[in-house]
């Protein structure tokens, strides 16, 4: 058990790519930290810097208190599981589990004793005897975290090890991993490109964009209080409905307004007391965001002096305990930065809002859509980092 | 594998498509069978019934069969007992180093190092050379004044200067030397295939459990390319033990000096064409084929499970 510290960290592949760039974590003891972006944005390349897989190209790596730039992947004392898992073909679920312990030349009575209850735990008694290629998806994936629990080493490295699995396993899986970390207390490095695994598994989530980490928080604070766009728009699912607007200013019991297209939106009075930077922008251009569960159905919500705007429905998902409400507005676009996410630029947006199952709202109709517009995200267009305070 | 294709189109009920893939499983067979045919099958029937026959290569008497004659005569020659033993030494010997030899080299030239790709190039050239001619070359290296014992010299300081082809006791070795050089390439490009397809992840997933160099080779490397390390044993087993070019051409006599490098097929060569008793050179070709046949079957008990 031990804490992980990447200072300054950065990586220079040999074609010259610079795939990491002063990265700054600080992994406390015991913490499950999910380190978060689209594909390509150097998760992998940072935890495999952490195994020691990958060289170092400039700062200081820690485990513990030991600097382990220059240390041996087998010297680092760390279990990792692979995408792909990485199972040895030749050697039985029994032995894959039992590896390490081999190598490590720990008692066999033990090695045996650990190996079966990692068995029993990860439910996998049945496979002992069985070759990897035997086993289901599933099965698989227990295995290699069967390898990596027996260890009980420093830390726990994950690179995407539930993204080979089906939806449902998926859902099953991650509570199963966050659990057992919990009940053994490894400190936990776990990659994902799902916002949504990140979300519900790590006690804080680190996001990453380019080889540039974004912002490190917990779920919560990451999701309430995003540090710019690209986080606004990578966490949460829908993504957060991004637009280029121009604000008015209020003040002296007078509410301000945020342009959305031809359409205005009124801003209470309070949130230009609680974000006082907000002041810089009067009358300027500025980017905001509203998140999906925001908006409601104008004939349902709650408070009806909330602002209402409008716009033609094209598509309603729905899912049950709610509905997705897709509908066009005149206003301008904007791109957070997330390659995955696929933004048609032009001069119509189109707004995803979560609503009521309840509301009778059907496509081709003009919805008129209530905004809490307390809960309205600004951020600056030009640095794009958000305005808070 | 291309009398089972046609054997499974043809005994599946007869549909359009099933006829017209076990016509097409036969045209791809047919040339490799039709050469096959004619140039092994036909001459080893011919050899195996000439074997029961007293025919000369050149000779004013008749052919008559002569039953098991040529066969009690060459298992009586202590001749073909040393060659047989000569064979199996040098199958021995050469099987497990050359595979050996041929994996070193593979690793070594598997690495992500500059001029692993010319390295690559030198240990697979000589595959491209006859036997005859490797043998011709290092007749030159090999003379007692020649490059190697040059070389031998100055690192032994004169202790270790053979006559490598005229002294019985070397001759065997320089053989050996020889072989190795001329069809290491070979096994080495087969392994090294085997090599890039043992997954990267493997060797990390080993790394991380604690793994060093010596124990990755021998827990990913070694099981990742066993059948490839089997195949090669095989086939360098079943080629070692036509040793012929590099003992015919090498020693002062072919065979010699003493009989120290005489082989079956140097025995069956001269017997049959050097002194014309065709009838019992091939009783000789027919031995030589069941013994290679025992030792693939043999050697086949050893082959690795999945
Ligand atoms: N060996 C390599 N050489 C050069 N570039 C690489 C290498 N490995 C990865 N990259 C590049 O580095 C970037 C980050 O890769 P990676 O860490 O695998 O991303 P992620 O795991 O976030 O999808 C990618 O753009 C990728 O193309
Ligand atoms: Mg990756």
């Amino acid at each position: 058990m031990a804490t992980i510290t990447l200072d300054k960290i950065n990586k220079v592949y040999a074609n010259g790519y610079h795939a990491i760039h002063d990265l700054d974590l600080d992994i406390a003891d015991t913490e499950f930290l999910v380190l978060v972006g689209p594909s390509g944005c150097g998760k992998s390349t940072a935890l495999r810097m952490i195994a020691g897989l990958e060289e170092i190209s400039g700062g200081e790596m820690r485990i513990g208190d030991r600097v382990v730039n220059e240390v041996e992947p087998k010297d680092r004392d760390i279990a990792m599981v692979f995408q792909n898992y990485a199972l040895y073909p030749h050697m039985s679920v029994y032995d894959n589990i039992g590896f390490a312990l081999k190598l490590a030349k720990t008692p066999k009575a033990e090695a045996d004793r650990r190996i079966r209850e990692a068995a029993r735990v990860l439910e996998l008694e049945e496979q002992l005897k069985r070759k990897p290629a035997q086993l289901s998806g599933g099965q698989r994936q227990r295995v290699a975290m069967g390898r990596a629990i027996v260890r009980q080493p420093a830390a726990f490295l994950m690179d995407e090890p539930l993204s080979n699995l089906d939806a449902k396993l998926r859902v099953q899986m991650r509570a199963e991993i966050a659990g057992l970390q919990r009940e053994l207390g490894v400190t936990t490095v776990y990659v994902t490109h799902d916002q949504v695994e990140a979300m519900t598994m790590g006690d804080r989530v680190a996001v990453l964009k380019d080889g540039h980490l974004q912002q490190v928080d917990t779920p919560q604070n990451l999701y309430d209080r995003p540090d710019n766009v690209f986080v606004a728009a990578f966490i949460g699912s829908p993504s957060m409905n991004l637009f280029e607007g121009v604000l008015t200013l209020g003040g002296g019991g007078q509410e301000g307004s945020l342009t959305l297209g031809s359409q205005t939106i009124s801003i209470p009075e309070k949130v230009f007391e609680e974000r006082p930077g907000l002041a810089a922008y009067d009358g300027k251009p500025l980017i905001y965001g509203i998140r999906p569960e925001d908006m409601e159905d104008a004939s349902l919500a709650s408070q009806p002096a909330e602002p209402h705007i409008h716009g033609e429905v094209s598509l309603v998902e729905s899912l049950g305990a709610e509905i997705l409400v897709h509908f066009g507005v005149d206003a301008v676009p904007v791109d957070s930065g997330d390659p995955d996410a696929v933004v048609e630029l032009g001069d119509t947006a189109v707004v995803v809002a979560r609503f009521s199952p309840r509301s009778p709202i059907r496509p081709r109709q003009t919805a008129a859509v209530a905004v809490n517009s307390e809960r309205i995200s600004f951020f600056d267009p030009s640095t794009r980092l958000a305005i808070w305070d | 594998m291309q009398p089972a294709t046609v054997d499974n189109g043809a005994s599946s009920s007869g549909s359009p498509s099933n006829r017209s893939r076990a016509r097409a499983g036969l045209a791809f067979a047919s040339p490799a069978v039709v050469l096959l045919t004619l140039f092994m099958v036909v001459p080893f029937g011919l050899a195996a019934v000439l074997s029961f026959t007293n025919r000369k290569l050149l000779s004013p008497l008749p052919t008559r069969w002569v039953g098991l004659d040529n066969y009690t005569d060459v298992l009586g020659d202590s001749g073909f007992w040393g060659a047989l033993q000569n064979n199996l030494v040098f199958s021995a010997i050469v099987m497990p180093l050359q595979t050996g030899l041929a994996l070193l080299l593979a690793v070594l030239v598997n690495q992500k190092l500059k001029g692993s790709v010319l390295f690559r190039t030198i240990y697979f050239v000589p595959i491209t050379f006859s036997l005859s001619a490797a043998s011709i070359i290092w007749l030159v290296l090999l003379n007692p004044s020649g490059m190697l014992n040059t070389v031998m010299e100055v690192v032994t300081f004169g202790a270790f200067a053979p006559d490598w082809l005229n002294d019985p006791s070397y001759t065997m070795a320089a053989v050996i030397i020889v072989s190795l050089w001329a069809s290491v390439g070979f096994q080495m490009v087969i392994l090294l295939a085997a090599l890039q397809d043992v997954p990267k992840s493997l060797y990390e997933a080993a790394a991380v459990d604690g793994a060093g160099a010596w124990k990755r080779f021998r827990n990913v490397t070694v099981p990742g390319i066993r059948h490839q390390l089997f195949f090669v044993a095989t086939i360098t087993m079943i080629l070692s033990f036509r040793l012929f070019d590099q003992v015919w051409i090498m020693p002062p006599r072919p065979g010699g000096p003493l009989d120290a490098t005489n082989t079956i097929m140097v025995e069956l060569v001269d017997t049959g064409f050097e002194r014309g008793q065709i009838g019992k050179g091939s009783s000789i070709a027919v031995l030589f084929f069941l013994i290679v046949l025992f030792l693939t079957i043999f050697q086949r008990k050893f082959e690795p499970a999945d």
